[in-house]
């Protein structure tokens, strides 16, 4: 796909530049007071080798200290040996507890039912037994299963629902990948997760910005100007933007919207559930 | 004359009612101690602010058979101090507002209810609450003042009509949760609101005092940054973002006479001219 390309001088790149400080205060204020909102002092965070949940490792331990935060590196045995290695590098930078809990034999014997399983159907299911495995830990170790998604994934529906969906709490998701980026190198993630092509890891070479057919760099503008900044598709055409990228950026928002929102309930009584029994989340 | 002016920039627990106020209680104590002479609590400061289906739960009446209000008339008298506090209003044909309370010496002198209510974006305030009707200024021991709270103060004609009404020293009361990030100090939502106070006490050459709250509420986080704006439009006080604090800060009202004569805009404003104005603009439309 061909897409315009901004100039890295262009003063559209630099809006999506954040005060990593004012993130990191308020983002690892947030942890701390979810989870002690739930009655709890611990998290528990499935971690991939990759800078999301490392970046969510890195606040979570600022927010809840070190010894309250349970790290599962969860590997598959097609993972590769990097993934595993650039998870150490977080658990032992932060000091936090660990364990690593092999999914391979989980998986094997459903994959093994369905000889003609698809690489997608594999990656979904592994999101969610990595999911069952975050549960079973939360009820274990006595903590909540921290989120580790970003606002560019969540609004590609890039994610497994009831997968890497299924948690807790969402500290990073709204900020961007790119802005993500600039909050994991201030935290002083290590350089080879900084370094690395973010990947689903599910075989060897894949990556996301090969899977989803452009980069970041180029989805995240489109998606700032489309969702925060309000511009209508046409507009972020007119700003110099791919049209086909940018239509097809618009469309795949909006289908995957059903990851985004709970299930719908159909309306029966006179107060119905996610119609007008209306209370925060946090009001329990 | 000077006085001392206290900010609970604080976090409110989301329904609970009785904690909230034993946090009141015990900050009234804590500013008196402090030689605070008005004490200023953030909107919505009894009960948080998305109560929603809460709303019947949490209200209450300022009057001395309601006993949340009552133990907070105590404490302003026992104290020694003036407080304005934010809570859910239910009047008497059970409608309910987003209400301000200014009591002096345990005396209820006013109560404001939120004029504007943000329904928008994330805000949904119309669904839950009654509107105001009233933008009035009224006599304290400090001068004249006038109360808003949050979105009141996004629209310029109610710190207009505090004006005009005889208010030197405006009390602005927020849950203004925190949006925008960017590279700035703070969120673009607070840039907003220190620009438009600053202009305030500058256009008005009055005291403008803002008392915003702290914490979360579903991953809504409120700034805080409380700030207090004199007579030339300065920052007395400013840059306390984040976190809970009981600010305090002297100001000297004599700065009223001294912005004025050098600076006449309210003996110069012309009200009456606007209103013969507004009456054209307002009847050709409805024409």
């Amino acid at each position: 796909m061909s897409v315009t390309l901004r100039t890295p001088n262009d003063p559209l790149s630099d809006r999506l530049a954040i005060n990593t400080d004012l993130a990191r205060k308020v983002l690892s204020s947030f942890i701390a007071d979810e989870i002690h909102k739930a009655g709890m002092k611990r998290a528990v965070i499935g971690l991939s080798g990759g800078i999301d949940s490392a970046v969510s490792a890195y606040l979570s331990a600022e927010a809840l200290g070190a010894e309250n935060v349970l790290a599962v590196r969860m590997p598959y045995k097609s993972s590769s040996a990097d993934s595993l290695s650039d998870a150490d590098k977080v658990i032992q930078a932060l000091g936090v507890a660990a364990m690593t809990v092999d999914v391979t034999n989980m998986a094997d014997p459903l994959f093994a039912q369905f000889p003609e399983i698809t690489n997608l159907r594999k990656g979904n299911a592994l999101a969610r037994l990595r999911m069952t495995v975050l549960y079973d830990q939360s009820a274990a170790w006595g903590g909540l299963v921290m989120g580790t998604s970003n606002k560019t994934e969540i609004l590609l529906g890039y994610s497994t629902v009831y997968g890497d969906s299924g948690v807790a709490l969402q500290p990073i998701g709204d900020l961007y990948k790119t802005q993500l980026r600039q909050l994991a190198k201030a935290l002083g993630v290590p350089d080879s997760i900084l370094q690395k092509p973010p990947s689903a890891d599910l075989w060897a070479g894949q990556t996301d910005e090969g899977e989803l057919g452009y980069t970041y760099a180029d989805v995240d503008q489109v998606l700032f100007l489309l969702v925060d900044e309000r511009y209508t598709v046409s507009e972020v055409i007119e700003e110099g933007f791919d049209a086909a990228f940018v239509t097809s950026v618009w469309r795949r928002v909006k289908a995957n919207h059903f990851k985004r929102t709970m299930p719908n309930i159909a309306k029966l009584s006179r107060r119905t559930i996610g119609h007008d029994f209306l209370f925060l989340r946090d009001w329990a | 004359m000077r006085l001392k002016i206290g900010l609970a920039q604080m976090y409110p627990k989301l329904g609970d009612v009785p904690r909230n106020l034993e946090k009141h209680l015990q900050t009234i104590d804590e500013a008196a101690a402090q030689g605070v002479d008005l004490l200023i609590f953030p909107e919505l400061s009894l009960t948080g602010y998305q109560v929603m289906d809460l709303v019947p739960e949490v209200a209450i009446r300022p009057t001395m058979d309601d006993p949340s209000f009552r133990l907070l008339s105590e404490a302003s008298r026992r104290a020694g101090i003036d407080t304005v506090f934010g809570f859910v209003h239910q009047d008497e044909r059970q409608r309910f507002y987003i209400a301000s309370a200014y009591l002096s010496l345990g005396e209820l002198l006013h109560v404001h209810h939120k004029i504007y209510l943000p329904t928008y974006g994330m805000f949904d305030e119309s669904r839950f609450f009654d509107q105001g009707e009233n933008a009035r200024a009224f006599d304290t021991r400090f001068g004249r003042v006038g109360l808003l709270i949050c979105e009141d103060f996004w629209h310029i004609s109610p710190p207009y009509l505090l004006w005009m009404d005889g208010a030197d020293l405006m009390i602005f009361t927020s849950a203004s949760p925190s949006r925008g990030l960017d590279t700035s100090e703070i969120f673009s939502g607070g840039q907003w609101v220190e620009l438009v106070n600053q202009a305030y006490g500058s256009l008005f050459t009055s005291y403008i005092v803002h008392c915003n709250r702290v914490g979360f509420e579903d991953g809504k986080n409120f700034w805080g940054g409380s700030s207090i704006v004199d007579p030339n439009g300065a920052f007395l006080l400013k840059g306390h973002y984040l976190d809970e604090a009981l600010l305090t800060c002297d100001i000297d009202l004599n700065q009223l006479h001294r912005t004025r004569s050098r600076l006449p805009l309210l003996r110069d404003e012309r009200p009456e001219l606007m209103l013969r104005e507004l009456d054209r603009i307002l009847t050709r439309n409805h024409r």
